[in-house]
């Protein structure tokens, strides 16, 4: 079978799809100055407006996807992204950030409301739009934390970041960039952190604790209030983070549990789309004692009008340019105002029923439940002695449906981590079921069976040691 | 209920597979005292409902007329076809692909996309995107002080001011110094004295004005005291200005709005940054490497991720866990649309008409600032405070002038960007809108709110 081909190895020099508006006038020479212009054109595609539509279509048709069918990717929180939203964003695509804020009033006040609901949804005092993705927002949130703590004279003592064993990836890489130190807490026997072993790393020398919270397991921390308590009896800050608020949104408020910062994934909770890695957004609430720090600037209201309070002296400052990723803001604003509270209460609870229902298809069809109780709106699964959870996850791709998680969290061995989200029918879900027992089945009948899945995607198993042994990152130009 | 699809009986009879009775025995495990607080959230709206009011909202920003505001954002000619493609469902509703057989689709065109930024760039490594131009130029700052071990940056005042902002914020909590080089009357960056405690100079052409540096200059000052140059670039600019690996930069970084993005008030667009090979293991990001599959055909895949975060924890190279992929899919899909003459077409384009609009006017007795050697946008000096003028052109229906901060010292000023798409009539309505507002003509003659 012959390889699927590059853009840049379709089409014919002299081909193109797209013809700008053209100005003929002065040479660039003349205009710019010889030394200013480069020597060789880049090597850019020559194709046909129809060799463009059939590539990227055919592209497309290689990528699987929630429209195309069941994603359960724990922590993901891969749900329906509403056609509505597109069409929502499609009226303010044509908006400049620097025109005159008198003249963007509407995106003005609607990101205002969107920083009120926030607010309102996670309990926290303030919110700032600003942060492009949920570790972003992480950075943000830390930031924030060490400035407060630098403003009350304890920047210097103050050098330690907590994070339970499970926790994401980013929280740690987070601490490191905000330039702390990172001390682990272990995961107890229930599945929520351990609550001695987190008394004894709390000290004066903490500066922040950070949870999510229900886990990365799928399950409440049972002794949040308690945690909170103990974390602010000696002066550390707790941070949400909020990958996991699906669980709980509309139902419970990380305000209200305890946290002094939460960041928000808005492409998990509030359904802006993955968009194949991004762009994500990551909004950060804080309770009025960060509120100074939260970066500049903000959207506030002056009587009938909305600015951009841009004079914040105690900001952290800037954590990108212009006001955050705007197009998806509108996506979540228009989430929001469609459900309502009531709705987002019923998000959680379905979210929170389907993963329990796919809980316990997963165990009938002969997996392994890691703290096996009820869970929130994922949970984590191993397969039985002997397979790999690998192997198990390619012969789901055979099938038609994506795998979930695979391999984190870290404390659990071969770790399924499924979150199938509250926009799944049951049929969904008991088919994804059935595929997994059937799996399991042909596994245990014939050994050769996992070792060649998959065998009918676009393509098979890769070798991924030589892609990062000598790394191939562009074209070569050499090819035919 | 919108997007949930459970009906009475299927909740039933999940429930009684679970084997509670209520859902909200699923949600014992929260403390009591914070379930279900009441939440004051507006009443739900229909979707004819929500669409009029966004219709309202939208109608009270100015979109659609002749604009000539740049500072980063510029709007550029779209084709209708690179929307299309590139906000296909599958597209649009993937995840990270971290499943590489059934993610072909977003590994390749990012392959494409990595080969495309190289091309531009001149410099053989470009990540799969970044969130924006100014938080990558921040992450290449950081990457410039792992490398080469210092712990300052130099940083020309003519580089974007917010890029200048983002970089204080990352660079802050590590203790790592920022100095600033001041600006030549000319409005362009002088070649610094580099000290050998620099890990980079980070330098932007064409600068936040508008204007051309010297690049071959930064980046021989640079090299002279062992720092590595860090260019920060307009795509779009790239395609008929020198690229950063002929002058030998180390780091090419900016923002990618220019090359297919809307507008859409700032974000999101995306970042990119492509380094050399001697900075590939220290390069921030998700990439995407070629190679093959087990029955020998070429495929992509994410490589090289002992540098991320979800491996490595607190010793990764940065926390940042995604890409702007589907803007950088945009940009890809784009750039694949007009090719190497349609980029060029419209690059030149945007030189002609930016050089058109200046010598409109200047000969209408505008204060242009005297430098030629500019790109898409260029300074002029104005009578009231910039925000001012901004403000009065837009009540007239034109969206221009982003105002130049007091830090330059060139007391009141905007900046003015055309495009390919700035039209003679749109020059005619700046010119007038500019008479109305008492900026061209008899000084004096009118108050002008």
């Amino acid at each position: 079978m012959s390889d699927f081909p590059l853009v840049f190895e379709r089409g014919m020099p002299g081909r193109r799809a797209a013809r700008p508006p053209v100005t003929e006038g002065a040479g660039m020479a003349e205009l710019l100055g010889e030394d200013a212009l480069r020597a060789h054109p880049p090597r850019l595609p020559e194709v046909s407006e129809l060799d463009l539509v059939r590539h990227y279509t055919q592209l497309a048709h290689r990528q699987f996807s929630i429209d195309g069918n069941f994603y359960p990717l724990g922590s993901c929180t891969m749900k329906y992204n509403p056609k509505l939203h597109e069409d929502a964003a499609d009226r303010f695509l044509d908006l400049h950030p620097y025109q005159d804020p008198d003249h963007a009033q509407g995106i003005l006040a609607l990101l205002h409301g969107l920083q009120g609901d926030l607010a309102t949804i996670t309990g926290m005092d303030a919110i700032s739009l600003q942060p492009a993705a949920g570790a972003h927002g992480e950075l943000t949130g830390i930031l924030m934390i060490r400035a407060f703590h630098e403003a009350n004279g304890e920047g210097e003592q103050r050098r330690v970041v907590i994070c339970p064993d499970g926790a994401h990836g980013t929280n740690p890489a987070t601490a490191s960039m905000a330039g702390y130190d990172v001390v682990e807490v272990p995961t107890g026997p229930d599945g929520e952190v351990d609550f001695a072993a987190f008394e004894a790393a709390l000290g004066p020398d903490t500066a922040a604790v950070m949870l999510t919270n229900p886990n990365t397991l799928g399950i409440f921390e049972r002794r949040i209030l308690r945690m909170s308590a103990a974390a602010h009896a000696v002066g550390a800050q707790l941070y949400y983070d909020g990958a996991n608020l699906n669980a709980v949104v509309g139902r419970a408020r990380p305000g209200d549990m305890g946290f002094d910062v939460v960041h928000l994934n808005l492409h998990k909770t509030f359904t802006t789309p993955h968009g194949g890695g991004g762009p994500g957004t990551g909004p950060v609430g804080v309770k009025a004692h960060l509120a100074p720090f939260l970066p500049a600037p903000l959207v506030a209201r002056e009587g009938d009008r909305f600015v951009l309070d841009t004079d914040r002296p105690r900001s952290i400052g800037r954590m990108r340019s212009f006001y955050g990723n705007v197009g998806n803001l509108v996506r979540a604003y228009a989430y929001i105002r469609t459900l309502g509270a009531e709705g987002l209460r019923r998000v959680s609870s379905m979210a929170v029923l389907n993963a329990n229902y796919l809980r316990v298809r997963m165990k009938e069809a002969g997996f392994t439940i890691a703290f096996d109780r009820v869970n929130m709106h994922e949970f984590v699964a191993q397969p039985p002695a002997g397979l790999r959870t690998l192997d198990i996850a390619k012969a789901l791709l055979d099938h038609g449906v994506h795998p979930m998680t695979v391999y984190f969290p870290l404390i659990v061995k071969e770790a399924m981590m499924v979150e199938p989200t509250e926009t799944e029918s049951l049929e969904t879900l008991d088919a994804y079921a059935a595929i997994l027992a059937e799996v399991l089945e042909r596994a245990q009948a014939d050994p050769g069976y996992l070792a060649e899945a998959p065998r009918s995607t676009p393509v098979r198993r890769l070798d991924e040691t030589t892609a990062a042994r000598k790394p191939v990152l562009r074209y070569g130009f050499t090819a035919g | 209920m919108p997007y949930v699809p459970h009906t009475d009986d299927d909740v039933r009879r999940a429930l009684a597979a679970i084997g509670v009775d209520r859902v909200d025995d699923l949600f014992a495990d929260v403390p009591a005292e914070i379930l279900d607080p009441p939440l004051d959230l507006p009443a739900p709206m229909d979707e004819v409902t929500l669409l009029a009011h966004l219709d309202a909202l939208a109608a009270r920003d100015q979109q659609a007329v002749p604009t000539f505001l740049g500072g980063g954002v510029r709007r550029h000619f779209i084709p209708a076809v690179t929307p299309r493609l590139a906000l296909q469902g599958e597209f649009v509703t993937a995840y990270t692909p971290y499943q590489a057989e059934v993610s072909q689709g977003v590994l390749q065109s990012t392959f494409e996309f990595q080969t495309m930024m190289s091309e531009l760039t001149g410099l053989p490594n470009s990540n799969a995107s970044m969130y924006d131009g100014a938080s990558a130029v921040a992450e290449a700052a950081l990457l410039a002080v792992r490398q080469t071990h210092r712990e300052t940056v130099m940083v020309s005042r003519a580089v974007h001011p917010e890029t200048r902002e983002v970089l204080q914020t990352y660079l802050w909590p590590l203790d790592i110094d920022v100095e600033v080089v001041d600006l030549e009357p000319s409005l362009t960056t002088p070649v610094p004295g580099v000290g050998d405690h620099v890990a980079a100079l980070i330098v932007q052409d064409p600068n936040h004005l508008g204007y051309l540096e010297d690049m071959p200059a930064m980046a021989a000052a640079a090299h002279a005291a062992g720092a590595l140059l860090i260019a920060v670039v307009d795509p779009l600019a790239l395609a008929v200005l020198r690229e950063p690996g002929s002058y030998g930069a180390d780091i090419a970084v900016g923002d990618g709005q220019v090359l297919g993005v809307p507008m859409q008030f700032g974000g999101p667009a995306f970042g990119f940054m492509v380094v050399t090979d001697a900075l590939l293991r220290q390069l921030p990001g998700r990439l995407v490497g070629q190679t093959t599959d087990v029955d020998g055909r070429r495929a992509f895949v994410l490589t090289l991720q002992a540098r991320e975060q979800h491996i490595r924890r607190s010793k990764a190279k940065s926390n940042i866990c995604s890409n702007h992929q589907l803007a950088a899919l945009l940009a890809t899909v784009n750039m694949a649309a007009l090719g190497p003459t349609g980029l060029r077409e419209m690059a030149e384009a945007t030189v002609r008409r930016a050089h058109r609009l200046a010598a409109a006017l200047r000969g209408a007795g505008a204060d242009v600032a005297p430098n030629e050697r500019f790109f898409a946008e260029f300074v002029l000096r104005t009578r009231a405070e910039g925000a001012t003028v901004r403000r009065r052109l837009a009540k007239r229906g034109v969206r221009a002038g982003v105002p130049v901060p007091p830090e330059y010292g060139i007391g009141n000023a905007v900046t003015l960007a055309a495009t390919e798409l700035t039209t003679d009539a749109d020059i005619e309505a700046l010119l007038a809108a500019l008479h109305d507002v008492g900026e061209l003509g008899v000084v004096g003659t009118e108050v002008v709110a």
